[in-house]
């Protein structure tokens, strides 16, 4: 029976019902900038923002595993073990029940982004190291691996080591310098965002191949150093989160310099764009590469933004604003999210023939959530440099009154985020019924 | 000898694992903090995580967005330790009333008396070079 499952599928499942619930809350929590009152002496902005963040957390890294699982028994359909998938799964779906009980019973305890109680990172923990060990008893008989298996290969080993590092302030030791405990703390977060960024890109990597019909990509020697590039980055790149702390200088140093590096990926997008129209207007109504098409824009704003961010002059003016929250809304949803879709479409296209041609309502829930998330971040944007201006030219105004003053962007980027619900939603709605669909009518024949 | 990309992964790999533990032993000679209760400051930081201060508000930038910065507020102008006491217990317009014991307000006092002592978290007292590094002044 358990052999028959396509856990691929049931990962990527459980993993679009994770971003559903995930955008709600964070639509819920954003509306506490307009209403600061909104469900204070209940959920509350406490409980509201990690619902929202772990959630949607817990989908990319889900959504990741779930490609890398069903993009490997493509390749060998002996891949990955059925009998400890379903233990990794069964491990994920307790953790999560956990986590999120936690939150609406007010008990956390993590650090940001990981609110929830240090007990329920073990079974994720085990989770992964039954993923590591899948994917390497099935990646190690692969001779000549092309980058998308270095990819995931690194980005599944680095984030079991950073997940373990994010946990190092259980020990007293690391708490007792408080500058090095932060810095500890933003090391990890930088990281664990570079290794789940490896195994999606990775995938977005498989995903052209396959689309494309050849493995050049796969193979070339550009693929190879974008990749050592990007993992150069993900190992030292993190300093540029912390130029305002007073650590080694160093530190600030060695991120700034290799945050710089990161040109180059940017010159490249810019210098490809011109054969990438030209793809686009071909495979337009191929939904798989319409979604990576829409990642490599925004990876384009994104990353421009983030190199921009990176020049330690102009973070002291984006730094603990919404600038940031921008970039990681930007990263997140435009980036990830994109490639996850694309992802989704191509795994589940023998559930739907809609899939691989134009349809209209995946049409306008397609550009509505460009157009949504394009006003978004511009609103972020804006509400951040306002901020960040204030809190550069030591204004007399209070922290109180200089919000008052962003509601405008606040109410944008909340309805923005209505539009950018509904249009998620769709797309996450359609994948799971016919999906659904699919085993109903397995089950009927 | 050709290189091959498991040598580039195992160098970087090393350099990485060197990079991390040098910063793992800073607290072994980072210059001790004075007049704080270490044992009440690292018991504090957990309290701050307990009651999940960090979805609002933050440290040196790094935290939540919707309060303020919490990192001087020890010794801020009108402030200190009885008027953030009464705020914690008492709650204001956008933050609820949290109903922490004396122990846990005294621990995470002594947190913030650390953050505190730790630098300033102010933006406009910076030096901008040329190379757009930034230091404090």
């Amino acid at each position: 029976m358990i052999k028959q499952i396509n856990f691929g599928k049931l990962f990527f499942a459980f993993a679009l019902l994770l971003l559903l619930a995930g955008i709600v809350f964070g639509l819920l929590a954003s509306y506490v900038y307009i209403n600061p009152k909104f469900l204070k002496d209940s959920l509350g902005f406490s409980a509201l923002r990690p619902l929202h963040v772990s959630l949607v957390v817990f989908w990319i890294i889900l959504g990741a595993t779930a490609s890398v699982i069903s993009s490997m028994q493509l390749i060998n359909p002996n891949a990955f073990s059925s009998k400890t998938v379903a233990l990794q799964l069964a491990l994920w779906m307790i953790a999560i029940t956990g986590i999120v009980i936690g939150y609406f019973n007010q008990e956390f305890g993590g650090r940001e982004y990981w609110e929830f109680n240090p007990i329920w990172a073990l079974p994720i923990a085990i989770s992964w190291l039954l993923f590591l060990y899948n994917f390497l008893k099935t990646a190690l008989k692969i001779k000549n691996w092309p980058v998308y298996i270095w990819m995931w290969m690194t980005g599944i080993i680095f984030f079991l080591f950073t997940f373990i590092e994010n946990y190092l302030w259980i020990f007293p030791y690391f708490r007792e310098n408080f500058i090095t405990d932060m810095t500890i703390q933003w090391k990890v977060n930088g990281s664990l965002v570079g290794s789940w960024n490896q195994i999606i890109y990775g995938t977005a990597f498989f995903l052209m191949d396959r689309i494309s019909g050849n493995n050049k990509v796969g193979y070339s020697k550009l693929s190879y150093a974008m990749f050592f590039l990007g993992l150069f980055n993900l190992m030292f790149n993190w300093g540029h989160h912390i130029y305002t702390l007073p650590t080694e200088y160093y530190i600030r140093y060695i991120g700034y310099i290799v945050s710089m590096t990161e040109w180059i990926f940017f010159i490249r997008i810019v210098y490809s764009w011109r054969s990438t129209l030209n793809d686009i207007n071909s495979n337009y109504n191929y939904y798989p590469y319409r979604f990576i098409m829409a990642s490599d824009f925004w990876v384009f704003l994104n990353m421009g933004q983030a190199i921009l961010m990176s020049i330690p002059a102009i973070n002291i003016y984006t730094h603990g604003t919404h600038v940031t929250v921008a970039h990681a809304m930007g990263t997140t949803i435009g980036i990830n999210t994109m490639i996850l879709f694309a992802a989704c479409f191509t795994f589940f296209s023998n559930h739907s023939k809609a899939y691989n041609k134009s349809n209209k309502r995946l049409n306008i829930a397609f550009w509505m959530v460009q157009i949504s998330l394009l006003i978004f971040w511009i609103s972020l944007n804006i509400a951040g440099i306002k901020k960040g201006i204030w809190q550069v030219t030591n204004s007399t105004i209070s922290h109180h009154d200089m919000m008052k003053s962003l509601m405008p962007w606040f109410q944008t980027f909340t309805y923005s985020g209505v539009l950018l619900l509904i249009s998620l939603a769709f797309l996450c709605i359609t994948i799971l019924y016919h999906y659904i669909k699919s085993i109903v009518n397995q089950k009927a024949n | 000898m050709k290189i091959k990309p498991i040598h580039i992964f195992i160098v970087l790999s090393l350099s990485f694992l060197i990079y991390s533990f040098s910063i793992y032993i800073h607290p072994i000679y980072a210059k001790p903090e004075a007049n704080i209760n270490i044992e009440k400051a690292i018991s504090g930081r957990l309290v701050w995580q307990k009651y999940n201060c960090q979805s609002c508000h933050q440290f040196y930038g790094l935290g939540g967005y919707l309060g303020t910065d919490l990192t001087n507020i020890y010794s801020a102008k009108n402030k200190g330790e009885a008027v953030i006491k009464a705020v914690i217990l008492t709650g204001n317009d956008a933050m609820p009333a949290y109903h922490l014991s004396e122990n846990e307000l005294t621990d995470l006092m002594e947190f913030f008396k650390q953050t505190n002592q730790s630098g300033k978290a102010d933006y406009n007292n910076f030096t901008i070079y040329n190379n757009g590094m930034i230091e404090r002044k």
